[in-house]
């Protein structure tokens, strides 16, 4: 009966007391980490699941890829009168919309941090409090940046020759991931209201999906009839796709720009600290 | 040092409510620093939104609580900076390894980034998670993950530590290793608020217990102080010849009284005060020539538990459905 009790231990697999004791001796408090340190650590954290989860990116990126090809090639010639003619007017659009559609993900991923309990143990850390979240967004905004690459990338090999070159394809990048760190926040608060991961990926794009096609990024507004055509002038989108077109053309409008940024500017201002108190809240 | 600050938390009439459920409803506290205190009440019992009050999680709606010397609510960030929470919820990033996970509590707390890197290898290696150390999280056993769990909750040696239930739905070796840690954290001299469901637990780790339940604390002591009044554990024994069954009845009954008769036909069991008395039953069976297959004593279970101090039997209050992570549920 003794044989059959006696376990034998392993020492790699199991925690030696010892071992323990003497790693619990062995510290120092160190100084608190500022702000800016621990935001750019959620960052890091952010990056490490991109390398880790790879798929969230591809979901995002694969869905504009297959639009750009489609729709160039489906609707260039009836639009434009020539695909080469439509991928230039339509490739800065795609850009909007797939770096928009991926902001979604930033709600979902806050969402799926709180039902995982991982969160509690942020939120009990002697750490500025916005930074997980600010962190998080900095670290998706290095995300939109990959997923706008791709889409520039796939524009250049069906033949999209920007006039103003790198500069102007970078500044509408930029551009366009100033715009989404901004609407990001929106999602974020989504995501601290809503019960599941799956409701604010539904929610969300029950929302970014017909504010986006329900803009310029397709067409010009002059064919619409004019309730549309009003609605898509004043969509914060067009001016966004407006303003990316100017920046790879080489004409854009200043005013587009500030609008573009003050918009931005306005959701942050709104919902950043809107989803700040609900993250503390819990 | 002043006597304040020789008590770790001080809690006075702390309440919370979620909606129409009063979760928390007026509980008092008072730990030593040093110590190891357990909440030891079932499911919905309050015992993990009382820590998540302590931990600064949630504001309470009345009442205040002094942890190691600041105000839970004025001076948060105090708090904070000297405790550490190891949740109902493994509070683990599953996206990342284990390493991963390590540094990034590392740089949170501080520590440079080669600090931050020998410090999670060393724990790695302490808590016995060297060889997993590259592997994403969501692929670790429960055991695993409840011990980087707690190794990342020391990551800085906290003073005090609130460890919600951290053995629950973990196998016998496992909950042996989780002690194990404990045992080395207390001895290290870290104060333990532990959170659990399981007397044994409570008994094996605790120096004091409060026993919660719907919101109160019903009842504070030390385990020994808390099994004696609550009395009994059971004396089972099983008869070589179950024929011999109504003789061993009477002879129990007589020793120790409140005789319960198992579906077992040669199993029957006694409710038992002490020791001494269950050894002078067993020699009177064995002396009247009954013959014994085995016997064995156990120790009040949490129900008995609480059907004697409560007189009803421990029931799981339905949580919040709204707050599964406030009102913490069963993983």
């Amino acid at each position: 009966m003794s044989a059959m009790r006696t376990t034998k231990k392993a020492p790699a697999e199991t925690a030696d007391e010892a071992a323990v004791r003497k790693a619990i001796a062995s510290t120092s408090r160190p100084p608190r980490a500022n702000a800016l340190s621990t935001a750019l650590t959620f960052g890091w954290r952010g990056m490490l699941k991109v390398k880790h989860v790879p798929e969230q990116l591809l979901d995002v990126t694969i869905t504009p890829v297959m639009f750009v090809v489609m729709f160039t090639y489906l609707f260039g010639g009836a639009i434009a009168g020539s695909t080469g003619a439509y991928l230039d007017y339509l490739l800065p659009g795609i850009l909007v919309m797939s770096v928009l559609f991926t902001t979604v993900y930033s709600g979902v991923a806050l969402n799926t941090d709180l039902t995982k309990g991982v969160v509690d143990r942020f939120r009990s850390l002697p750490i500025w409090r916005p930074s997980p979240l600010v962190g998080s967004l900095l670290g998706d905004s290095v995300r939109y940046v990959i997923a706008g690459s791709v889409i520039i990338l796939v524009g250049v090999i069906l033949g999209f020759r920007p006039d103003a070159g790198v500069p102007g394809t970078v500044a509408a990048l930029g551009l366009v991931v100033v715009f989404a760190f901004g609407l990001s926040w929106v999602f974020t608060t989504l995501g601290l209201i809503l019960r599941t991961p799956n409701a604010v990926m539904n929610a969300g794009f029950m929302g970014i999906f017909p504010v986006t096609f329900l803009s310029n990024v397709f067409v010009p507004p002059s064919t619409l009839p004019p309730i549309l055509e009003g609605f898509v002038n004043v969509n914060p989108i067009s001016t966004l796709a407006t303003a990316s077109r100017g920046l790879m053309g080489g004409n854009a409008q200043a005013s587009d720009i500030v609008i573009v940024l003050a918009v931005a500017a306005v959701m942050t201002a709104v919902f950043a600290p809107l989803t700040t108190r609900l993250y503390r809240r819990g | 040092m002043t006597a304040e600050h020789s008590l770790a938390i001080e809690a006075t009439g702390l309440m919370k409510s979620f909606g129409e459920t009063r979760a928390v409803d007026g509980v008092d506290l008072v730990v030593r620093r040093g110590s190891v205190y357990g909440m030891l009440g079932p499911n919905g019992a309050g015992k993990t939104t009382t820590i998540r009050m302590l931990a600064t999680l949630i504001r309470p709606d009345a009442g205040s609580a002094l942890v190691l010397g600041h105000d839970i609510v004025e001076e948060s960030d105090a708090v904070r900076a000297a405790v550490s929470l190891t949740g109902q919820l493994a509070s683990v990033d599953e996206d990342l390894t284990g390493r991963e996970n390590l540094i990034l509590i590392g740089r949170l707390l501080g520590l440079k980034r080669p600090s931050a890197k020998a410090r999670a290898n060393e724990l790695l290696e302490a808590f016995g998670l060297a060889e997993a150390a590259n592997r994403l999280v969501k692929n670790y056993s429960g055991g695993m993950r409840r011990r980087l769990d707690i190794a990342a909750s020391i990551v800085v040696t906290p003073e005090l530590m609130f460890l919600d239930e951290p053995t629950s739905g973990l196998d016998p070796r496992s909950r042996n290793q989780v002690w194990g840690i404990i045992r080395a954290l207390v001895a290290g001299g870290t104060t333990i608020l532990l959170c659990t469901q399981y007397l044994e637990e409570a008994d094996q780790l605790a120096d004091g217990i409060a026993v919660i339940d719907q919101g109160k604390v019903i009842a504070e002591g030390t385990p020994g102080q808390l099994k004696a009044s609550i009395g009994s554990g059971a004396l089972r024994v099983r008869l070589l010849d179950p024929a011999q069954r109504p003789q061993a009845q009477q002879i129990l009954d007589r020793e120790l009284g409140d005789i319960t008769l198992e579906p077992d036909p040669a199993a029957l069991s006694a409710s038992c005060p002490d020791t001494d008395r269950a050894a002078e039953a067993v020699a009177q069976l064995s002396r009247s020539g009954v013959r014994i297959a085995d016997f064995s004593l156990s120790q009040p279970s949490l129900d008995e538990v609480f059907l004697a101090l409560t007189g009803h039997p421990a029931e799981e209050v339905p949580s919040e459905k709204s707050d599964p992570i406030e009102e913490g549920q069963p993983v």
